[in-house]
């Protein structure tokens, strides 16, 4: 029995009158694809952004690698190991794919202002492997001759691939993607899951949001279903697709 | 940069560069002090854009109260290095009998530490504004250092308010005063020629500066934030403490160019120090090329030298019109229209950073 890297309990928040997230808990073990689904509107991003540190929650324990942290600041949470990419694409727009992605290593070097202004042996020594390390990362997502273009250049599906180099780059205990195929077509889509499939096998944990069940049951090991805030369902996506909660909050009762 | 691969080119460029420069303020002697002075000037503002482009252009926090770190620096010279002070406290005359005259490069740290906490202070309240609201409150900073410079007179003269500071230090370098002329033997070099130089290896120093920050761990990060705060936070970067950092760093090159311009004067008043400044060193940044050193140099020389040319080419106009044309509002008159002209012709600016980022010439196959 492998032990959870990300492990989360009782997490609630409010939003005015609104139970947005209800007692949601979830562990998951290392090197797994975790899959979190709902339909619209479930608390799905809320989720989200709950455990990177966007919103506050208003109760809940989290766990990262054995190690509890708080989601006080965005900052931190990156810190601590959770790396994230986002439902509409955030990249340094007018940044080169190369930069952004040396960007993520920020997080994990130190070199200040004096190192910078002096060009100590260190800071040249750590730039070198900061390149070096972003133009393996985009080689590794299979962009590799894109680096020297300006972000906003690149197309969709590159620029989703860009996104997840990034978070690579910060050398994440937990990769969460929000919703990663959305906009995609089904050769990208076949890409994408190839990509995730290459990343679990080379040891990172993934949290994955998303609204493509078929994407989700084919690449999950998990599934945790949310529903008006509410966990309906969690176990194998064999089971939970069997589970008539679930199918009853995407397909409907049936009462009307 | 790969110097070793192209020793000979790049060698010959930098000592073509390095002489043209050395012989500039020679050549603008030879036209006449008051050339030198326009360029002493233009230097000047070269420093303040660069600053300002740490700011704005770098960490994208547009600042319109940039002119009071200037002020800042400048007071401080002026301040410590004239008699204004030790003719009105008698603690300090008594301290410093023969008058409080700090040397230039005592007074230098001082002022630059002083913007740069200032910038720190005025960053910290304003730390979750973006855009427009920031502008505000920098403008609102802006003034209020200024009505401050006017108005410390009163109870206790510290700022001698609005009829300044006079009698100020000149600069002493190597224990030559820069205000006298220096003989080198086959050529005399008149004192603002001697400022010029100075100057100009200021702005040198601040180029590298600048373009070591830029490409750097913490240039990247700056410009992250100002690309998307919210994912460069999400990339664990501490948008607050860099934010600081930018507004420090960039203050720090106003209050430099503050001490300068206060020796270079000799007198400084609050009038020096309004909004107007302000607005022109943010054009400068903005029409040269935000974010990219050569255009922000190139914005700052020309839109500070441009009034001053202007001057030679209003005064025809004027005499051809029997004087019905005023000079200063035609000058005013046709920078307005180069700055819209230059607008529409360049919208990123007269000299933007290259576009390196072209869309791939064929639609590239997946792999």
């Amino acid at each position: 029995m492998s032990k959870p890297v990300f492990q989360v309990k009782g997490i609630c928040k409010r939003f005015g009158g609104l139970h947005a997230l209800h007692d949601v808990s979830m562990s998951i073990q290392a090197g797994q694809v975790y899959g979190l689904i709902g339909p619209n509107g479930a608390g799905k991003t809320t989720f989200f952004n709950v455990i990177t540190g966007l919103y506050t929650p208003d109760a809940g324990s989290f766990e990262l690698a054995g190690k509890p942290y708080q989601p006080s600041s965005v900052h931190q949470v990156a810190k601590a190991g959770i790396a994230r990419t986002f439902q509409n694409i955030r990249l340094f727009a007018e940044m080169t794919a190369l930069e952004n992605v040396m960007v993520g290593r920020h997080v994990r070097t130190g070199i200040g202002v004096w190192g910078a202004v002096f060009r100590t042996q260190a800071f040249r020594q750590e730039e070198q492997t900061i390149a070096e390390r972003a133009q393996a990362l985009l080689d590794y997502v299979g962009i590799g001759e894109l680096a020297p273009f300006k972000a906003r250049t690149l197309s969709y599906g590159d620029q989703r691939r860009l996104e997840i180099a990034r978070a690579l780059a910060t050398d994440p205990q937990l990769m969460a993607l929000d919703e990663p195929a959305a906009g995609m077509n089904a050769t990208e889509k076949g890409q994408l899951r190839a990509l995730i499939d290459r990343i679990r096998r080379d040891g990172r944990t993934i949290l994955l949001i998303e609204h493509d069940v078929k994407l989700v049951m084919g690449l999950c090991d998990a599934v945790t279903v949310l529903d008006y805030g509410r966990q309906i369902a969690q176990g194998a996506p064999a089971e939970v697709r069997r589970d008539p909660l679930v199918i009853e909050a995407y397909l409907g009762s049936g009462e009307h | 940069m790969n110097l070793a691969s192209l020793p000979g080119r790049a060698g010959l460029r930098y000592l073509v560069w390095g002489l043209g420069l050395l012989l500039l303020p020679l050549m603008l002697q030879s036209m006449g002090n008051a050339w030198v002075r326009i360029a002493d000037m233009a230097l000047l503002y070269v420093l303040l854009a660069l600053g300002l482009n740490i700011v704005v252009g770098f960490a994208g926090l547009l600042d319109l109260g940039f002119v009071a770190f200037f002020a800042v620096g400048a007071y401080v010279f002026g301040l410590l290095a004239s008699p204004h002070l030790s003719d009105t406290f008698s603690w300090i005359a008594a301290m410093f009998p023969g008058g409080l005259h700090l040397p230039l490069w005592a007074v230098l740290p001082i002022g630059a530490g002083l913007a740069g906490l200032l910038g720190v202070l005025l960053g910290a309240p304003t730390l979750k504004l973006r855009g427009d609201y920031l502008a505000i409150v920098t403008l609102g900073f802006g003034e209020i250092i200024r009505v401050f410079l006017n108005n410390l007179d009163n109870p206790v003269n510290i700022t001698n308010g609005p009829k300044g500071l006079g009698q100020i230090d000149a600069m002493t370098v190597l224990g030559h005063p820069l205000s006298q002329v220096l003989d080198l033997g086959f050529i005399e070099l008149s004192s603002v020629t001697q400022y010029c130089y100075l100057f100009l290896v200021l702005a040198l120093v601040s180029v590298l500066l600048c373009h070591r920050l830029q490409t750097s761990r913490i240039g990247r990060a700056w410009m992250a934030i100002r690309e998307d705060e919210i994912a460069a936070k999400a990339m664990g970067i501490q948008t607050r403490n860099l934010k600081l950092l930018a507004f420090g760093m960039g203050a720090m090159f106003g209050g430099v160019a503050g001490v300068m311009f206060a020796a270079f004067q000799g007198f400084v008043s609050p009038e020096s120090f309004s909004l107007m400044e302000s607005v022109m060193i943010v054009a400068m940044v903005v029409l040269g090329g935000l974010g990219h050193l050569p255009g922000v140099v190139l914005g700052a020389i020309l839109l500070s030298a441009l009034p001053e040319v202007l001057r030679y080419v209003t005064h025809p106009l004027q005499a051809m019109t029997d004087g019905r044309l005023d000079a200063a509002i035609l000058r005013q008159l046709l920078i307005a229209l180069a700055m819209i002209l230059i607008m529409l012709w360049r919208p990123r600016g007269l000299w933007p950073a290259p576009e390196h980022g072209k869309a791939l010439p064929t639609e590239r196959e997946a792999p």
